[in-house]
């Protein structure tokens, strides 16, 4: 047995003091470790965290302003706003498996997104809905909206990835009789509420359709563009057209609803928070007439117009480069946009790869040998070379020879010995030939340099996206091609001598040659310009040399039309017309629509007062290979002193430029001048 | 060595007309810093789960369990504490049984077996085993005190806790920390040398090792991957996805939120249910949101105190059992406060420790009551020895 240890003690021992002013600092250490801590958290870096915890219990949902309305030069409004039911889904009521699949695929798919390009592999697909109850519950919902369950899920679950608090919104202007249903049977949609929304509403139809643009959510390519940064992900933005190049001032500023919520993400009641009224966007004013308009729009929609062919009308104010008018036919609702669209409808708009469709502004977007509309610049480029003069003369006998090749005036017609001013009147392609072998053996590019310098081949920079800088024909571009060729024969192992037939068809491998030029001195081939870019060039005619940026957009007014500010466009160029040059080339154009010789003389007739409105204007039939038709073009300008206008028509596969542009151009300025524009007839010139 | 002789009964203060228990003197500060800390709890409690009016709110209950702890705290503090060593093989055997109870028995709570569920609550066995641990490791220790040189009575001890602890430990890491610690501060106290000290520390390194690089190495799972995850969560929260990085950037969130005086009734991290668990794991950082820097710093005050006067009761003990004990319970309360304060502002991992007094629990609160009823025991016990011998009062 052990005998038992007494553990009576005497007062302390060292040793046990020792250990216990150890323990006594050790503690005290812990203790300063979380007191600094504490103070650290608390007191040094306490807003910071004040602030987490704040956007911790504070949903954000975005109360949407109105877009501002867009007018034209008269107050007359083009789009406007009005409200819209919305059918949408309460995130809250779905199950969680629906939460789950959304939130998984989003970061599969944002994994996906994140890859460089070339090597983000295929899209990932949603995976199917996850309960058969909620099958059933999308199902219900489909049949009433038209449309599928899958289609549902595949919406909800893209909106669960954006903002995955925010309702799902599942169609927008839902008919009356489909709120009522749905309203009445809570039981049979658990979660689906309706609300309002605006959209945009188009007072005047399908006129200028394609210079509006549709708006709506942002897509994922917009979301990363430094215009868009700061805006939510979700926000409604214009995706084209005025809409887009303005947006920043149709915008507006969304309001800001906060909602606090628990850690859950449920609303709290009677939470005191202020919310952010929206500001309703800028009014945006557009330099369109809107009479001019619906002018263009009818004479190119109607009997002028037989075979109902598409086309563009431009008018322009030639010394500010205002677009007075702009319509493309064909044209559509622009409304559309504002409801749910079916694949079917939208591949419809959009066109197939080898007919662009109605959504397209083919005044901007469609680029097209112009024909005889392009002589004043050869005639210019000529006259500035002094390869000729206005008085040198040509024996037109319907053909000349071009290199080892016969080209001839369309018909053969014949003109005897004319000179510039009546070459220009008439269209002589003999004359204009003749001029371009000149230039090819003794100018050099002069042709190419003089149709850059007047604004074709560049964009023109009017205020609208998407527009096409169209292509002007030269030895460097025959190169580029040539390569091009040469590389694709490269990849696909065909002999690079191989016949054009076999080759990849970018390029048959000449080179720039004498028939390029020809072909360039009168608008055809490989030339390719738009409508909108013939009008600066014919407006550089009408003001002597001053290259204009054309733009729609004219001031920016508040909500109450106050006057906010002025839009710019890019300044103009200019460009040195001797003004002997351009008075030869004026006559032509004037005596070629005021003549019974000229090509579109009888298109005015004797009834237009050419003394008043004098009519500047030249026509032209382009050839396009592969089209059934040639293309008819008209170019012409009032020279008016107070209100001058260029306007430019383009009809495509319509013939003669005389036959079917020519009388749209002169509606156009009847209008514009209010002549009797019913006497607009087809001229009846064959001249190209 | 500490050479002793006698007995350890008590030495009767002069006679007195009231009962010998209640002429026993206590220390005010302690009583001080524990009767704070229940009523910081009770408050707080109380502003973040709901009024102190309805009978089962967690308040109401709270108060329950103080009221209980209470009364047991101050019978045990009447008591001398050394009577307890002759009963330390039941003591011991007790805590085991209980440990073993709960391993068999208990119910599952967020994928722990903690507790035995009764009618009506549960016991955590294992709070109230630290407790017992403390008293009956006390008392091995004392006996072997005079073998201090000796590794065997170092071996000896770290078996006697080791064997509790293990048990623990297999169900709930951070729990079974709290014996380890008891076992190294007993060690500590009772004088056992550097050099096993340092070969505790080296063992410790090394079966570390083994159960987070060998074992895995070879498949076996000794630490399952949510407790890595806890371990780990502290030291980037926002980097770890899940429940621990989660709980510690919104404990964070809301004690920083607190700012010097608080948010007051505009707290949101707590009342909107932002902070997780704030009842159990985090009621310091409920507190630091709603009272600021200062309510904190107080609540932290408060700890120091009794810490203080934990380490105070320790050298006045009357003898070597009484400052052991007290040498467990001040380094048992100081570890839960520092984890789990620690864990609440972001410096330590995440675990189940409880914060003694302020996280709702009967079993930690009577537990926690009982150990500093052990406290002014010794407290008491010291003072009356010390009067009786004539010596100046010990504070």
């Amino acid at each position: 047995m052990m005998e038992p240890v007494s553990d009576r003690r005497p007062p302390i021992t060292p040793q046990l003091a020792l250990r216990v002013a150890i323990f006594g600092g050790f503690a005290f250490a812990l203790f300063a470790i979380v007191f600094f801590r504490l103070w650290y958290l608390q007191v040094l870096s306490g807003d910071q965290y004040l602030a987490q915890a704040n956007s911790n219990r504070v949903r954000v949902l975005p109360i949407p302003a109105p877009r501002g309305k867009i007018v034209d030069r008269n107050d007359k409004v083009i789009v406007e706003n009005t409200f819209a039911a919305v059918l949408e889904i309460d995130p809250a009521s779905l199950p969680q498996q629906e939460r789950d699949l959304a939130a998984q695929w989003g970061s599969d798919e944002g994994r996906r997104d994140a890859k460089p390009e070339g090597h983000k592999g295929e899209p990932i697909p949603i995976p199917g809905i996850p309960t058969a109850a909620l099958r059933a519950r999308y199902q219900r919902l489909a049949r009433v909206l038209d449309t599928s369950a899958n289609q549902i899920h595949r919406e909800v679950v893209h909106s669960l990835v954006l903002v995955p608090y925010s309702a799902v919104r599942l169609k927008t202007g839902i008919p009356r009789s489909i709120l009522a249903y749905v309203r009445e049977r809570p039981e049979l949609f658990p979660g689906v509420k309706v609300s309002q929304t605006y959209v945009r509403k188009y007072p005047q139809g399908t006129l200028a359709a394609q210079l509006l643009g549709p708006v709506g959510a942002m897509t994922k390519f917009e979301a990363k563009e430094p215009r868009y940064h700061g805006l939510p992900t979700d926000a409604s933005v214009g995706h084209n057209g005025v809409e887009r190049a303005y947006d920043k001032y149709l915008r507006g500023k969304d309001g800001i609803q906060r909602v606090q919520v628990d850690a859950n993400g449920r609303p709290v009641a009677n939470s005191t928070l202020k919310n952010t009224p929206p500001a309703a966007g800028d009014r945006v004013r557009l330099s369109l007439d809107l009479g001019l308009e619906d002018a263009a729009q009818k004479a190119i929609e109607g009997p002028l117009n037989p075979g109902s062919h598409a086309g563009a009308v431009v008018a322009l104010d030639p010394r500010s480069g205002e677009v007075l008018a702009m319509d493309s036919f064909p044209t559509f609702d622009p409304s559309i946009f504002t409801k749910q669209l079916t694949d079917a409808r939208y591949k419809a708009l959009t066109g197939t790869g080898k007919e662009a469709g109605p959504l397209f502004n083919r005044a901007i977007s469609s680029a097209y040998p112009v024909g005889s509309t392009f002589k004043p610049i050869t005639a210019l480029a000529g006259l500035d070379a002094h390869l000729v003069t206005p008085a040198t003369t040509v024996d037109d006998t319907g053909c000349t020879q071009v290199g080892e090749i016969k080209r001839c005036n369309a018909k053969h017609e014949q003109y005897g010995t004319i000179d510039m001013v009546k070459a220009i009147q008439v269209s002589s392609d003999v004359y204009f030939y003749k001029l371009g072998i000149l230039e090819y053996y003794h100018g050099g590019l002069i042709l190419q340099k003089w149709a850059r310098k007047l604004g074709l081949g560049r964009d023109t920079g009017i205020d609208l996206p998407n527009e096409y800088a169209g292509l002007i024909p030269d030895p460097a571009w025959r190169k580029r091609l040539a390569n091009a060729e040469l590389a694709c024969r490269a990849k696909r192992h065909i002999p690079a001598d191989a016949p054009a037939a076999q080759g990849c068809g970018i390029s048959d491998l000449r080179q720039y040659n004498l028939g390029d030029t020809v072909n360039l001195a009168i608008g055809q081939g490989d030339l390719q310009a738009t409508p909108l870019q013939m009008a600066v060039v014919y407006s550089a005619l009408e003001n002597g040399g001053t290259i204009v940026t054309p733009h729609l957009g004219l001031d920016v007014e508040s909500p109450s039309a106050e006057l906010i500010q002025h839009l710019q466009s890019d300044p103009a160029r200019h460009v040195a017309i001797d003004p002997a040059d351009l008075a030869v080339v004026r006559d032509g154009l004037h005596l070629g629509a005021s003549t019974p010789e000229g090509t579109s003389g009888d298109v005015f007739g004797t009834w237009w007062d050419q003394s008043k409105y004098p009519v500047y204007g030249k026509t032209g039939t382009a050839t396009r290979l592969g089209r059934p038709n040639d293309q008819s073009w008209y170019a012409a300008y009032v020279p008016d002193a107070k209100r001058p206008i260029v306007v430019v028509v383009t009809v495509e596969d319509a013939g003669f430029g005389a036959a079917v542009a020519a009388p749209i151009a002169c509606k156009v300025l009847a209008e514009y001048y209010k002549q009797d524009g019913s006497k607009c007839s087809p001229g009846s010139a064959t001249a190209l | 060595m500490l050479a002793r002789i006698g007995d350890g009964a008590v030495n009767e203060p002069p006679a007195s007309r009231l009962p010998a228990g209640l002429r026993l003197p206590f220390d005010p500060l302690l009583a001080l810093a524990t009767v704070g800390l229940m009523i910081a709890s009770v408050v707080s409690l109380n502003k973040t789960t709901g009024a102190l009016g309805s009978a089962h709110s967690f308040a109401m209950r709270q108060a329950v369990f103080f009221a209980v702890g209470s009364v047991i705290a101050i019978v045990m503090s009447r008591i001398d504490y050394s009577r307890l060593r002759e009963l330390k093989y039941g003591v011991y055997g007790l805590m085991i049984a209980g440990i073993l109870l709960v391993a068999v028995f208990g119910g599952v709570t967020k994928g722990t077996r903690r507790a035995i569920e009764l009618p009506g609550f549960e016991v955590q066995a294992s709070e109230l085993c630290k407790v017992l641990l403390v008293v009956a490791l006390s008392a091995f220790a004392v006996d072997r005190a005079r073998g201090l040189g000796e590794r065997d009575t170092t071996a000896r001890l770290v078996l006697v806790a080791m064997v509790p602890a293990t048990l623990v430990m297999a169900s709930d890491l951070g729990t079974g920390l709290v014996y380890l610690v008891i076992l190294l501060a007993t060690l500590f106290v009772v004088g056992v040398g550097w050099k096993h000290f340092a070969g505790l520390i080296a063992l410790g390194v090394i079966s570390i090792t083994f159960v987070l690089v060998a074992a895995p190495a070879v498949g076996v799972t000794v630490v399952k991957p949510y407790q890595v995850d806890r371990l780990t969560a502290f030291l980037n929260p926002s980097g770890v996805a899940g429940q621990a990085g989660y709980q510690q950037n919104q404990s964070r969130i809301a004690i920083g939120a607190g700012q010097k005086t608080g948010r007051g009734d505009r707290a949101t991290q707590g009342p909107l249910k932002f902070l997780p668990e704030q009842r159990t794991d985090f009621p310091f950082a409920a507190i630091a949101e709603r009272w600021g820097f200062v309510g904190a710093g107080l609540v932290l005050s408060l700890y120091a105190l009794l810490i203080w006067r934990g380490l105070r009761i320790l050298t006045v003990a009357k003898n070597l059992y009484g400052a052991l004990i007290a040498g467990g319970i001040v380094a048992m309360l100081l570890f839960q406060v520092f984890i789990n304060v620690g864990m609440n502002v972001g410096i330590m991992p995440i675990t189940g420790i409880p914060l003694p007094l302020l996280s709702y629990g009967g079993s930690s609160v009577i537990s926690t009551l009982l150990a500093i009823g052990l406290l002014q025991s010794i407290y008491a016990q010291g003072r009356a020895t010390a009067a009786a011998k004539g010596r100046g009062r010990p504070f």
